[in-house]
């Protein structure tokens, strides 16, 4: 067995949902975007395509339920790390019933389960920023203080669990995300840098950071493969040209574009659509 | 003689006799002794107060009079936590530390996961057990272990099933890698203390390596790096911090967190001086003997710093000793398989332990050149080298050791108060813009023509136009981060900041400094007499104290730490200066040229050489070159400035700056400018008793002066403290030119408070006359009153009605009447 926190990046499953034909019209947005259902469908079955087929996850598809329009949205609902995954309450009242379909996964997946019963707290997965060696949350119109507080309990035995206010835009991780061991990609608006900032103050240890234009774009999907090494799945030149030339810079990694323009529409970024989960078989 | 007891990090009990009038560090160099332990720098002694709080036996004071009735029974404690346990030189050391740990996990005062104590646990078992043995080792054999404070049968499974896999492992193998894991988690060498905060809701405070952590339950809301802390200080049970602003905000801010009582605040004060001083900086500020301008609590780390411990233990020659584990009492194999002996310590250590654990004159510091156990070691290690490199430097150290304590005071109180003149403004700009972020290096031809102390003005804070500074460069930075595309390190390597320029003392000077310079009239030299006999007498009975961790003038060398961003905003800012042209903002590889400094064009300071490898920004030497354009006062160099046996230095010193006047360009870097418009400050304690303060602070103008400020002295009863400080002389002859006097008219007018200016105008020598406003402030209130507010107040004031004066002289005289406060 590694050490603590080795392996960032390693999974070896993905829990994902299909889209509901409900999306389209009654999923939440900040925008008032029209979705074309299709293509968001076909947007989601290639990105799982990339994760099953490309990237070798063994990948648990939860079937969609039309009485929840965000549901393809899982990353909202659980926070998996090691071998403890922590079922949240989201903040959108719209979206609890969510949880109910991932907890079943995980528990039949043998991770230690850990409810947020509390009703005062809310946490919506895509607040929850896991660098490999600490956690950020953002504070949000989803994710109130005691969610994070929660979070912390939770985790806070091995990982430093910080607050972080998210002024603008819906989650954390709207602008953010890790695009490497100890590399936070991030976007160029003046939240984000500011987000950045605080995080950076919070922090013991030392990030690098990678500059997008485009906030949406700094959502992208870091793993480290055994077989493949480091690979990252970000936007496609279509929705984002110039911060496509940034991650074309990252040599040492594997470069998957994956379109998400219609689920972006309704604030869904990559990470979103997923859950991401280590199982070692040798533990 | 009296019995010691020492509970050691095995449990194992020590016994040994002090004399009843021993001092800490006999005690704990007796233990040290016993356990054949060099590294003992983080290391120490708790005992517990009647309070039954664990506290830290000093190492410089009587034990008797720490203990005071309690019994002499101790405990071994690890007191720092080294951050990375790999750098430490012996493998016994680690033993300890791991057996520290091991506590700290067992107790739950380190929170870790199932999965981590069942990992840190497999490793405790495969250093005290060897290889799993599936003979010896059938199912109970971890019971004797406590892995966890609530050990379940599952993890003790756990643990066995992890143990069968480190087959092979030394026993200090097993430590390494029990520590490598352990350092990683988050609570790791944190040292908490229960607190509230402002809105009365319960925190908790968490001390470590790198700076203050705040917690709300188990969740982290606030870090503050140690570069991040301008001050800390405690006043009964409240305990402050001060933080340098950020680049949106215009002022620092001072955070006060409540302490459930006098003593915790204290403590907690006590261990951030600490921790500051391990961590951050080079050496130790020198134990003040006469620390002239001190009041409140002295107390200062005494021991060596991490850097100071590394390098000594780096001289470390001896086999590696071997200790037992303690469980098994097996004998420790060194990672080299050496042959197993058995060594008790007798007392008579191996060659070489005593100098390399006494030596109190390691002069790590400054000359070592190569101090490769700095982390990211490259710039620091330039840095330290390049700034040290001139002998010059040494007198203007030691001149800096003599008014240390005075700076220290000087610089506390313009670092916490708000915006000054104008004048000032200006030129704090200059040096902001350029120095900040820059290594900067003072040659000594400047700084010994600095007529005063070293200047803290460089960086007032809260000057507008720095504050706009720091705009350009969030503005420019936002963009120029993308050019690291490439290369995604975006860090800088951390380049040293103004404040943290000083260098390292030379052997303490106990000078008083440059009281008699001032011709002080002698009521009020008197009155220094008395305050110095008080300030001696006040000892640990304070109730509240203050440290800069970031002082400017302290001559204490900070170590180059983990690059904070503001830092390295300000590296980029320089870098930025010379990329000439700006590229529009979509580009990811883009790096704008910041408006242009605010600086005033005089004291432009020039960087001739920024490379764009923000890496090697930081590395070369930035030269600090004063050109304040006020060549008469920089010229003015006193006889009475130099200390002993450094004049030749002083000379030398001379020399250089008039080059450098001629050619301020030097060497390219960042050029730092200092004006001459140097503050003054007044810090006043309180101790318990019913007194009058005097606190008499100017510069160079002052000494020709008359001293108003003597009328002030107090009626009888009360006790006098008088501060002087006197700066240098206008000339090189040391005595000030008295001038004649030519008009002088008071006014007395009564605004917020009581204020009474008098003009004074003089005729100098030269024809050149000078007008000296003295006012007087009366202000009265009850204790609610923020006095400090209220100076920083008048002196802003004054230094607004008058722009184009600098204020020379401050005079405090402060009447309180405390109620006692418990200790």
């Amino acid at each position: 067995m590694a050490g603590l926190m080795a392996g960032f990046g390693n999974f070896t499953h993905a829990v994902v949902r299909a889209v509901p034909t409900s999306l389209a019209k009654e999923a939440l947005r900040t925008n008032k975007l029209d979705v074309d259902l299709l293509k968001a469908q076909r947007e989601h079955e290639l990105y799982v395509e990339v994760l099953k087929h490309k990237l070798g996850l063994e990948v648990i598809e939860l079937p969609a339920d039309e009485s929840m329009p965000d549901c393809v949205f899982v990353e909202d609902a659980a926070v998996v790390c090691g071998d403890t995954a922590l079922i949240t309450r989201p903040g959108a009242e719209s979206r609890r019933k969510e949880t109910e379909a991932m907890k079943k996964v995980l528990s039949d997946l043998n991770l230690n389960i850990v409810e947020m019963t509390d009703e005062s707290a809310t946490l919506d997965g895509g607040d929850v920023l896991f660098t490999g060696r600490e956690f950020f949350v953002g504070l949000s119109k989803r994710t109130n203080q005691r969610g994070a507080e929660i979070l912390a309990d939770v985790f806070l035995q091995d990982y430093a669990v910080s607050t972080v206010p998210v002024t603008d835009g819906l989650h954390l991780k709207s602008f953010c995300s890790m695009a490497g061991p100890g590399l936070i990609a991030i976007g160029s608006s003046e939240h984000a840098q500011k987000a950045l900032k605080i995080m950076q103050q919070m922090s013991d240890h030392r990030y690098d950071k990678l500059t997008v234009p485009d906030d949406i774009a700094a959502n992208c999907i870091y793993m480290n493969l055994p077989s493949k090494g480091h690979v990252l799945l970000h936007c496609t030149p279509e929705e984002f040209p110039e911060s496509v030339k940034v991650f074309e810079k990252l040599k040492d990694h594997m470069l998957i574009p994956v379109s998400n323009m219609e689920k972006a529409k309704v604030d869904g970024a990559l990470t979103c659509c997923s859950v991401l989960i280590n199982k070692k078989t040798d533990v | 003689m009296v019995l010691c007891q020492v509970t050691m990090l095995d449990g194992s009990q020590f016994t040994c006799e002090a004399e009843k009038r021993a001092k800490g560090q006999y005690l704990f160099f007796k233990v040290c002794e016993q356990l054949n332990l060099l590294e003992k720098d983080y290391f120490g002694l708790c005992f517990k107060d009647n309070a039954d709080q664990k506290c830290w036996l000093d190492p410089l004071k009587e034990i008797k009079r720490q203990i005071r009735n309690g019994p002499w029974n101790f405990s071994f404690n690890v007191k720092f936590y080294p951050p990375d346990p790999s750098q430490l030189t012996e493998d016994i050391t680690r033993y300890l530390l791991c057996l520290q740990l091991r506590q700290d996990i067992a107790s739950g005062r380190l929170p870790c996961s199932f999965v981590t104590h069942a990992l840190l646990g497999s490793y405790t078992l495969q250093a005290e057990l060897g290889d799993h043995d599936p003979d010896e080792h059938r199912t109970d054999y971890t019971s004797d272990f406590q892995f966890a404070p609530n050990q379940t049968r599952e993890m003790e499974e756990k643990v066995v099933e992890l143990h069968k896999s480190h087959r092979g492992m030394t026993p200090a193998q097993a430590d390494s890698q029990f520590l490598e894991n352990a350092k990683k988690l988050s609570m790791f060498g944190v040292d908490l203390h229960h607190a509230k905060d402002s809105e009365g809701v319960d925190i908790m405070l968490g001390v470590c390596a790198n700076g203050l952590l705040i917690y709300k339950d188990r969740l982290r809301i606030n870090r503050f790096a140690w570069p991040k802390i301008l001050k800390i200080s405690y006043k009964r049970s409240n305990f402050y911090i001060k933080i340098r602003p950020g680049e949106t905000e215009q002022f620092e801010s001072t955070v006060g967190f409540k302490l459930p009582n006098h003593r915790a605040a204290k403590k907690l004060w006590k261990v951030c001086v600490e921790h500051h001083t391990f961590f951050r900086l080079m050496t130790p500020e020198q134990p003040t003997k006469a620390k002239f301008l001190t009041l409140g609590s002295k107390f200062r780390y005494s021991g060596r710093t991490q850097a100071q411990t590394r390098q000594a233990s780096s001289l470390i020659d001896r086999p590696a000793p071997y200790f037992q584990r303690t469980s098994s009492k097996r004998i420790s194999r060194s990672l080299d398989g050496a042959p197993v002996i058995s060594v008790t310590s007798d007392g008579s250590g191996p060659l070489g332990e005593k100098e390399n654990g006494r030596d109190p004159a390691l002069e790590l510091s400054s000359d070592s050149k190569d101090e490769d156990e700095m982390p990211g070691d490259g710039a620091a290690a330039a840095t330290t080298a390049a700034t040290l490199d001139s002998a010059e430097e040494d007198a203007e150290e030691s001149e800096a050791i003599l008014r240390k304590s005075l700076e220290e005071e000087l610089t506390s109180l313009f670092m916490s108060k708000a915006s000054f003149s104008l004048g000032l403004v200006s030129s704090c700009t200059t040096t902001a813009g350029a120095a900040e972020g820059t290594l900067v290096a003072v040659p000594v031809g400047q700084r010994s023509a600095e007529k005063s102390p070293p200047r803290m003005e460089t960086f007032l804070p809260e000057s507008k136009d720095v504050a706009k500074s720091a705009d350009n460069k969030q503005k420019s930075e936002a963009v120029a981060v993308a050019t690291t595309a490439t290369q995604p390190v975006v860090e800088i390597e951390e380049t040293v900041i103004v404040e943290e320029v000083r260098k390292t003392p030379k052997p303490a000077t106990s000078a008083i400094p440059e009281v008699h310079a001032a011709p002080t009239t002698e009521p009020q030299a008197a009155a220094v007499a008395a305050k110095e006999a008080s300030a001696s007498s006040d000892s640990e009975s304070e109730e509240e104290a203050e440290y800069h961790p970031q002082i400017t003038s302290v001559s204490v060398e900070q170590i180059k730490e983990e690059p904070e961003e503001e830092e390295q905003e300000e590296a980029e800012l320089n870098k930025q200066q010379h990329q000439p042209e700006p590229s529009p903002l979509p580009q990811p590889i883009a790096e704008t040229d910041p408006e242009p400094e605010p600086a005033p064009a005089p004291s432009q300071p020039v960087i001739e050489d920024g490379t764009p490898d923000t890496k090697e920004d930081a590395q070369p030497p930035m030269e600090v070159v004063e050109d304040d354009g006020i060549v008469e006062e920089e010229m003015m160099v006193t006889p009475e400035e130099a200390p002993n046996g450094y004049s030749a230095a002083e000379g030398q010193g001379l020399g250089s700056l008039e080059e450098e006047d001629q050619e301020p360009r030097v060497n390219g870097d960042a050029l730092h400018v200092d004006t001459d418009h140097l503050p003054q400050v007044i810090c006043c304690s309180e101790p318990p008793v019913v007194k009058t303060e005097m606190v008499t602070i100017s510069d160079t103008f002052a000494a020709q002066k008359t001293e108003i400020a003597t009328k002030e002295v107090p009626i009888v009863h009360t006790e006098t403290k008088t501060i002087t400080y006197e700066a240098a002389q206008l000339d090189g002859s040391g005595d000030g030119e008295p001038g004649v006097l030519m008009t002088a008219q008071t006014i007395t007018s009564e605004s917020l408070c009581t204020t009474t200016t008098t003009h004074i105008t003089k005729t100098l020598k030269g024809g050149l006359s000078e007008t000296r406003i003295e006012k007087r402030i009366v202000i009265t209130g009850d204790s609610d009153i923020d006095h400090d507010q209220a100076l920083a107040q008048a002196i802003k004031e004054a230094k607004e009605q008058h722009p184009d004066m600098s204020v020379t002289r401050v005079v405090v005289h402060k009447e309180t009447e405390l109620a006692e406060d418990e200790d």
